[in-house]
Parts: structure tokens; C-alpha cells; sequence
């Protein structure tokens, strides 16, 4: 076997080990916080935001670099309403006696 | 910065993702789970901008969206979670087909070469489909949580099914998968057979969902989450960017496992939710005969037999959350605590309107959360409880999840049943979703106590006084 692999191959490898992962860590979240789960996860998806600045870069306007901007908007909505709503309902969890985590524990 | 120096920040932003929802595991380490994540987003968005120009105006279009994001997630009300998050995986489904078009329109602007190569094509195709779904399916789900249903029919909480409905997605997505074919084997820009398979795409977000029903919409939205996740690494894998493909995989099995457990939770299979039409039947009980009798008692009987019992379980249902009464229901635990009754809640996982909402709603209350047990930790004990208070619950304390052959036969139930007294607040004894009568309503040591929760709970909060 000669040459080199595949950007598409390697990329594969990571989606699979990533959804390994991915499998194993939300199994283990608490059912009670499955709300905050998926509104962080909403904020996480828009990590696509870094495709849309790069569509936003180029120094030429054209109609690309606009949809890029509006892309960056959507997602930038996404990142801060979803990790702030998601600190919001996680105060909310705040303990006022110490004591049940060290039961549930 | 070289590219090997952005793909390890970008690694370490991938792997803050990770221990984000790795914290997510106990309400303990919520918190700084969530900052990890904000760390890494930072990270990201910041190198990303560092190899890029047009700084300011990217700012701007951030600062702009990032505004209205701040503002929603303050303003918004607990109950409305579920409409949020909807209308979030709607602003992902959209971004991923934007960013699509501008691949299309200029592939160098992202490293690749120009004309596209078939990989990043076929990449493209399936990331950008898949975001076209998320965003017309979550604008529809978006819809029907917000009870738009009264002004647009395709809104409606009901669902929406015609003729030949199955066939025609399948004939569409045929029709889709075509063209992403001819824009995977088409010369230069293609932007022809793109364009027909987003238009197609869109409509079939819309197609998939409207025939589903109000009472599957638990698992509508954790699918929709997972759909969104995927677009991300469906992007991901077309930019050659790994830390796109790990977040967009986590979320993207995030969403499912959700879906998995709310499906599980209510009976379900999958295929049936997806395939719509539940919940239509609503309102035809089953009337088999009018022998049964129903104990109904006032608020002030259900505060007297709640003072006086030891132990109590509340198992809240959604129509607590719509009737306002969580706080309500505090105050009277508080009350009844005060007595020295020890009182617990039972969570059923599709108490709420979405994974988890019951218990953000009694969070908000401030309803301490060692007070609150999911099902099945509690089931076991309900056989010593005094009293079970079930409050606008109905389908998920109904035993004939116990009997073969009825419909809801199998469904995982909070069995309120074998408490010693159970109390039951309805505003009537119309059925739940699953249009079934429930024999827990007529049992002898059933007592209901019509009326609305909030008003009712607030009743029993005087009485207790």
C-alpha cells in the first residue's frame, strides 16, 4: 500500500470515534438534566459558526460573503442564547442544602 | 497561525465540547461543564477569525446575533424551552445550508480547490440536505409548540395527514437524492441541481413533520437536535474540519439517544412517530359502560388527607406546567414539610414537553432537586407511600400499561396505584394523549379533585393553613 490517506478517510476515522464518544457521554448525563443537555448541545452544533466566518472572509463582496454574514448572525444567536439559557436553568439546580449530591453520589 | 497550529486549538476546543456535556452528568458539575464549553466556542470562534479577513464586519454580524441571542435566553419563560430550543435547531439547520451555498459560490474562500472535487461534493450534498430538513422541519416543530396551530393550519398541534402522504416523501427524497447525484457528478459550479435539491429538501422538512401530533413532540424535538448535529459534521466533513465533524457527532448522538429514551418512555417505536398520525383520536374515550364510579372530594379533603399522611409522592404532569402551579405546589410541599411530612416528586421522562423540562420547571420553583426522583428510582417505594398526589398527569399513571392488549400496553409508568390513597387533580376526566380510560380514576382509594391545578393546589395551600 502506497500513497497518502485520504483527508475524507481521516475524517471518517474522527466521525466515528467522535459518535464512540458521543454515545458513551450523553448515556452518562442525569435524566433531570436533559433540558440544559440539549440546549447546550444546540450551542455546541453552532460551532459551525467558524464555516461561516470563513465564508464571511473573503475580501470581494459578493453575495457568498453575504450569506456568510447572515450565517454568522444565526449561529452567534445560537452560541450566546444557548450557553446563557443553559447557565440560567443550571442556577436554577443550585443547591441550597449541601447534602443530596453526596447521597446521589 | 499554520494550519497545524489551528488544528490543535481547534482539538482543544473539541475536547472542552466534550467535557461540557461530560459535566452534564450530575447538576454538581453542570456548571462548570457549561463555562467549558464557553471556553471552547472562544477558542474556536477567535483562531478561526485570526486566519480570516473582514474582521469587523464578522464582528458586527455576531454582535448583532449574539445580542438577540442574550436578550431571548434571558427573557425567556421555562415553559417555552421547548419552542427555543426548536427554533435554535431551525438557526443551525439554516446556517449549515447557507454556508453550503457559499462553498458552492467560492470553494477557495475555505481551502478547497476550485472547481470542488467529488468527496467535498458528495460532502456538501448530504450537510447541506440535512440542514435544509432541520431548518424547515424545526420552523414547523417551532409551530406547533407555540400553539401557532389556531392561525396556521400547518402548524397545527393535530396532526396533518392526507392521502398519499408517505409515498410522496418517498417519491421527493428519490427525487432529491437524484439531483444531489447530478450535483455530484456535475462539472463546475452545478448550481442547477443544488438548488433543486434544497428546494426539495425544505419541503420535505415540512413534509415530515406536520403529520406528527402534539403528544410525539418530546420526541420530534430530540430528533430534530440530532439532525442538527449531524448537519454540523455533514459541514464538518465538507470543509475538512475535524472539530466541526466532533461537535456536530456528539450532538448529532445527543439527539438520538434522546430520541431513543423518549420513544422508549412513551411506548413507542421510532418508525411509528416518524411515520405521524398519533394523537389524532382525541377525545374518543373509551365508554365501556357507565357502572364506574368516580370519589371526587373538594381541595380541603385532599389538604386533610395530605396533613395527616407520613409520606407523600407528587407526580406532576405537564398540564401542572400549563396551569402555572408549580409554585403553588411548592408552597404546599413546604407547608406539608413543615408538618413533617416527607414529600418526594415522581418524574416520568416525558412529564414536560420535552427530555428533562418537568424538572427545569421545578427547578425554576426552586424546588430542591434532592426532592425529586425520576421514575424509576421512586417506583419501588410508592408501595409504602400514604398519598400520591398526581397533578395533570394522566397517561403516565395509567395501569393498563400493566395489561396485555391494551394500547399503551408496556409504557413505563409511575404506579401511583399502589400507593395507599392516591388524589388525582384533572379539570375533567376527559383522556390524555393516548385516548385510553384510566382505571387508577376509579379505584376506591382514588379521590378526584376537579378543577384547575394552580387553583386547586392554591385551595389546599389555605386549607393547610
Amino acid at each position: 500500500m502506497t500513497g497518502t490517506i485520504d483527508p475524507t478517510v481521516i475524517n471518517l476515522v474522527v466521525f466515528v470515534l467522535a459518535v464512540f464518544v458521543g454515545y458513551h457521554v450523553i448515556w452518562n448525563v442525569t435524566p433531570a438534566l436533559h433540558t440544559p443537555l440539549m440546549s447546550v448541545t444546540n450551542a455546541i452544533s453552532s460551532v459551525i459558526i467558524v464555516g461561516a466566518i470563513l465564508a464571511a472572509g473573503p475580501y470581494e463582496t459578493d453575495f457568498g460573503v453575504i450569506l456568510g454574514a447572515v450565517a454568522v448572525g444565526l449561529a452567534a444567536v445560537n452560541v450566546f442564547g444557548g450557553f446563557l439559557v443553559t447557565q440560567r436553568m443550571l442556577e436554577m439546580f443550585k443547591k441550597k442544602t449541601p447534602k443530596a449530591e453526596k447521597e446521589k453520589a | 497561525m499554520s494550519a497545524n497550529l489551528l488544528a490543535l486549538w481547534y482539538l482543544a476546543a473539541s475536547v472542552l465540547f466534550i467535557l461540557a456535556l461530560k459535566g452534564l452528568s450530575s447538576p454538581v458539575s453542570a456548571r462548570r461543564g457549561n463555562l467549558f464549553g464557553m471556553v471552547g466556542m472562544a477558542i474556536a470562534v477567535l483562531v478561526t477569525l485570526a486566519i480570516t479577513k473582514n474582521v469587523a464586519f464578522i464582528l458586527v454580524a455576531a454582535a448583532v446575533g449574539g445580542t438577540i441571542g442574550a436578550l431571548v435566553a434571558r427573557r425567556v419563560q421555562m415553559t417555552q424551552m421547548p419552542e427555543l430550543v426548536a427554533a435554535m435547531h431551525s438557526l443551525v439547520g439554516m446556517a449549515a445550508v447557507l454556508i453550503a451555498i457559499a462553498v458552492v459560490n467560492n470553494p477557495s474562500a475555505f481551502g478547497i480547490p476550485d472547481p470542488m472535487p467529488r468527496g467535498n461534493r458528495l460532502e456538501l450534498f448530504i450537510g447541506s440536505f440535512v440542514g435544509a430538513v432541520t431548518f424547515s422541519g424545526s420552523v414547523i416543530a417551532f409551530g406547533k409548540l407555540a400553539g401557532l396551530g389556531k392561525k396556521f393550519r400547518l402548524f397545527s398541534s393535530a396532526p396533518v395527514a392526507f392521502g398519499g402522504q408517505h409515498v410522496l416523501n418517498l417519491v421527493l427524497a428519490i427525487v432529491m437524492v437524484a439531483f444531489g447525484v447530478a450535483f455530484f457528478l456535475g462539472e463546475g459550479r452545478a448550481w442547477a441541481p443544488f438548488a433543486a435539491m434544497l428546494a426539495i429538501a425544505f419541503a420535505l422538512g415540512v413534509l415530515i413533520i406536520i403529520p406528527i401530533g402534539g403528544a410525539d413532540m418530546p420526541v420530534v424535538i430530540s430528533m430534530l437536535n440530532s439532525y442538527s448535529g449531524w448537519a454540523a459534521a455533514g459541514i464538518g466533513f465538507s470543509l475538512n474540519n475535524t472539530m466541526l465533524i466532533i461537535a456536530g457527532s456528539l450532538v448529532g448522538s445527543s439527539g438520538a439517544i434522546l430520541s431513543y429514551i423518549m420513544c422508549k418512555a412513551m411506548n413507542r417505536s421510532f418508525i411509528s412517530v416518524i411515520m405521524g398520525g398519533f394523537g389524532a383520536a382525541e377525545g374518543t374515550a373509551a365508554a365501556d359502560g357507565g357502572d364506574k364510579t368516580v370519589r371526587s372530594g373538594s381541595a380541603e379533603d385532599a389538604a386533610f388527607l395530605l396533613a395527616n399522611a407520613e409520606s407523600v409522592v407528587i407526580v406532576p404532569g405537564y398540564g401542572l406546567a400549563v396551569a402555572r402551579a408549580q409554585h403553588a405546589v411548592k408552597e404546599m410541599a413546604q407547608k406539608l414539610i413543615a408538618k413533617g411530612v416527607s414529600v418526594r416528586y415522581a418524574i416520568h421522562p416525558v412529564a414536560g414537553r420535552m427530555p428533562g423540562h418537568m424538572n427545569v420547571l421545578l427547578a425554576e420553583a426552586e424546588v430542591p432537586y434532592d426532592q425529586v426522583f425520576e421514575m424509576e428510582d421512586i417506583n419501588g417505594e410508592l408501595g409504602t407511600t400514604d398519598v400520591v398526589l398526581v397533578l395533570g398527569a394522566n397517561d403516565v399513571v395509567n395501569p393498563l400499561a400493566h395489561e396485555k392488549g391494551s394500547a399503551i400496553y408496556g409504557m413505563p409508568i409511575i404506579e401511583a396505584q399502589k400507593a395507599r390513597t392516591v388524589l388525582v387533580n384533572k379539570r375533567s376526566m376527559a383522556v390524555g394523549y393516548a385516548g385510553l380510560d384510566n382505571p387508577l380514576f376509579y379505584m376506591e382509594k382514588t379521590m378526584m379533585v376537579f378543577g384547575d391545578a394552580k387553583k386547586v393546589v392554591e385551595d389546599m395551600v389555605k386549607a393547610l393553613e
